[in-house]
């Protein structure tokens, strides 16, 4: 191609950016603005990317309204412990798919497999009755503990943990069906296929336990595909709005998704709030993936290019 | 040691597996067995789920007579049928201009990371947030796209609230999240295993550049088109619940309300969970299917 050429094709290219960009530009103009109104009569088109006033106070103002910093905790502490949960189970049921020998091993995987391609709908309904039901079964095997009442002693919307143990309106609710995933141990496994096998067999000659073998060689070896993992999980517990609107009716429960949709009817039609509220919780997704753009990339091609 | 023995390792197997294997049959497998015996019941979560056959079924599905003729029993479920149906045209096109975008920067030109980073970011952003954006964007009074259209002296409609353009609308936000996502990536990716020499060849031979494109570049990334047809496919039978929660409330007259939106407004808001169960199977066949005749297309046109 010409040079001439070449450089002429960065004029598409820089104008789709910016039709890209735009929304976000307005996001942020309008979270900083002091209008409801996305472009005021005398503005010009600029005014979508920088900002005609500079209200910092509209932020200080969100976290005022409502119980934002509530909702806000609330996806930090689900999502944290969701990523965390899935990422150790996921890699442990990984090594023993794809390091270890035992009978059923790959009917066993090929069944987690068939599962992958099940919509999350399908299975909403009987999660929903099983978390309905845990308290109960609990009750039959334990007794001594009343399951059903138990509930952690915080109750004000300072409390940072509040609703039942186990059962609809819990943390158990929102976080544990989370913590494990078909999808998950797959993406791990196929990484750990790609760690040569001579290392563990040597640790294993040596005397080396599989518990050795697991947290001293794989999981370092392996750090880049939990790190894809963890970035996935973290992304989509932060982001999800179904499953906590199912379980928890309790309003110091609610997840920021949900209290958004609360945060907006509070606000009526002031939208500056609306955006600021919804550019703090783009806030961790924008710092994870700036730290970790790499992996994205990678994990996304696992399906499509290893097969 | 025994090295070649298949039974070698079942203790720390166990040991390994179980935490997860538990969580699997318990949130996943189970739930998938006890969601098609659900699909054949009659449930409202209070009590007791009773089996009724095929009733749920045949109220989807079936027809009955009336004086004007045949009625559908859930006409509903025809229209947001249509509706999920309606929305995968966003495919066709994320597709093709996800394509012309990996093309364009696998040109190696200047400033590419940065051109990738910003075309990404809206599909990782993606989200109540982005909603709560969009939804301000099309607002008839405050938002962007009428303000604009009144810079030009133009009329803004009611985006989200007409019936003709809410779905549309949608489409048009799902686009300016999916161009440049997923499917531009695994085309970049894919892009790097066209060999250079076939289009030397074809050059050569005297092709010019869109049957360079045609008929090398194309098939080559037929294994591309075919994975994230596959990914999206399954994603957009079932999607439609957050926007439609979030931006719509499926409304107008229910032209945004998706089979995956159904789901969630026959168990949650009228607790017919037997009837909602059979919904959710018939968006898993309807998933099931579909990817067997991209899969049997993929793979007889493919390798």
């Amino acid at each position: 191609m010409k040079p001439t050429l070449r450089t002429l094709l960065h004029l598409p290219l820089i104008l789709f950016g910016l039709t890209m960009a735009l929304p976000l530009g307005l996001m942020f103009t309008t979270a900083l603005g002091s209008a409801r109104m996305a472009l005021q009569p005398g503005d010009s088109l600029w005014h979508i990317f920088i900002p005609r006033d500079w209200n910092w106070g509209n932020f200080a103002e969100v976290w005022t309204r409502v119980t934002f910093l509530r909702y806000y905790l609330n996806s930090l502490i689900v999502a944290f412990f969701t990523t965390t949960g899935q990422v150790l189970t996921s890699a442990c049921a990984a090594y023993a798919f794809a390091r270890l020998r035992w009978p059923g091993r790959d009917r066993l995987f090929l069944l987690y497999l068939a599962t992958m391609m099940v919509p999350a709908t399908t299975t909403l309904i009987p999660n929903f009755a099983v978390i309905r039901l845990i308290p109960a079964w609990l009750q039959a095997m334990c007794p001594f503990v009343d399951w059903m009442g138990l509930r952690y002693l915080g109750t004000g919307p300072d409390a940072t943990a509040v609703g039942r143990f186990v059962g609809v309106d819990s943390y158990f609710a929102l976080i544990v069906p989370g913590m494990f995933s078909a999808y998950g141990t797959f993406l791990l496994r196929q990484f750990l296929l790609s760690i040569p096998r001579e290392l563990d067999e040597a640790a294993r000659i040596d005397g080396a336990t599989h518990w050795q073998i697991f947290s001293r060689i794989i999981l370092p070896l392996a750090k880049p595909g939990l790190a894809t993992l963890a970035i996935f999980t973290f992304m989509g517990a932060w982001s999800n709005l179904l499953w906590p609107l199912v379980v928890t009716n309790l309003e110091q429960l609610r997840v920021l998704p949900i209290g958004l949709q609360q945060f907006q009817q509070a606000s009526g039609a002031q939208w500056q709030y609306v955006m600021a509220g919804s550019l703090l919780m783009l806030l961790p997704v924008l710092g994870i993936f700036l730290a970790g753009q790499r992996y994205f990339v990678s994990g996304m091609l696992v399906g499509a290019v290893k097969g | 040691m025994k090295l070649n023995d298949a039974n070698r390792d079942v203790r720390p197997a166990v040991a390994f597996l179980l935490p997860n294997l538990l969580g699997f049959l318990v949130f996943t497998a189970g739930p998938v067995a006890v969601s098609l015996y659900l699909s054949f019941t009659s449930w409202d979560a209070l009590s007791r789920p009773h089996w009724i056959g095929l009733a749920n079924f045949t109220g989807l599905f079936g027809f009955h007579g009336t004086p004007q003729g045949w009625q559908a029993n859930d006409p509903e479920f025809w229209q947001y049928l249509g509706n999920t149906l309606f929305m995968l045209l966003a495919l066709p096109l994320n597709i093709a201009g996800s394509l012309v975008l990996a093309l364009a920067l696998n040109r190696k030109l200047r400033f590419t990371a940065a051109y990738r980073l910003v075309y990404f970011l809206p599909s990782i952003l993606y989200g109540a947030a982005i909603f709560y954006l969009w939804k301000y964007m099309f607002e008839p009074n405050y938002g962007l796209f009428n303000a604009l259209l009144a810079r030009m002296d133009l009329p803004g409609p009611s985006w989200l609230q007409n019936p003709a353009l809410a779905k549309p609308s949608l489409i048009f936000m799902t686009l300016w999240m999916k161009v440049g996502g997923l499917s531009m990536v695994v085309y970049l990716a894919a892009l790097q295993g066209v060999s250079e020499e076939l289009h030397e060849a074809a050059r050569i031979d005297g092709a010019n550049r869109w049957q360079q494109f045609w008929h090398v570049t194309w098939p080559a990334l037929r294994p591309a088109t075919f994975f994230i047809v596959t990914i999206e496919l399954i994603y957009g039978l079932q999607s439609g619940f957050d926007t439609a929660y979030i931006m719509t409330d499926g409304g107008p007259y229910g032209s945004t309300t998706t089979l995956g939106y159904y789901v969630y407004l026959k168990a949650f808001r009228f607790f017919e969970l037997g009837y909602a169960s059979a919904i959710a199977w018939v968006i898993f066949f309807i998933t099931l299917a579909v990817t067997l005749v991209n899969w049997r297309r993929g793979g007889s046109e493919g390798a």
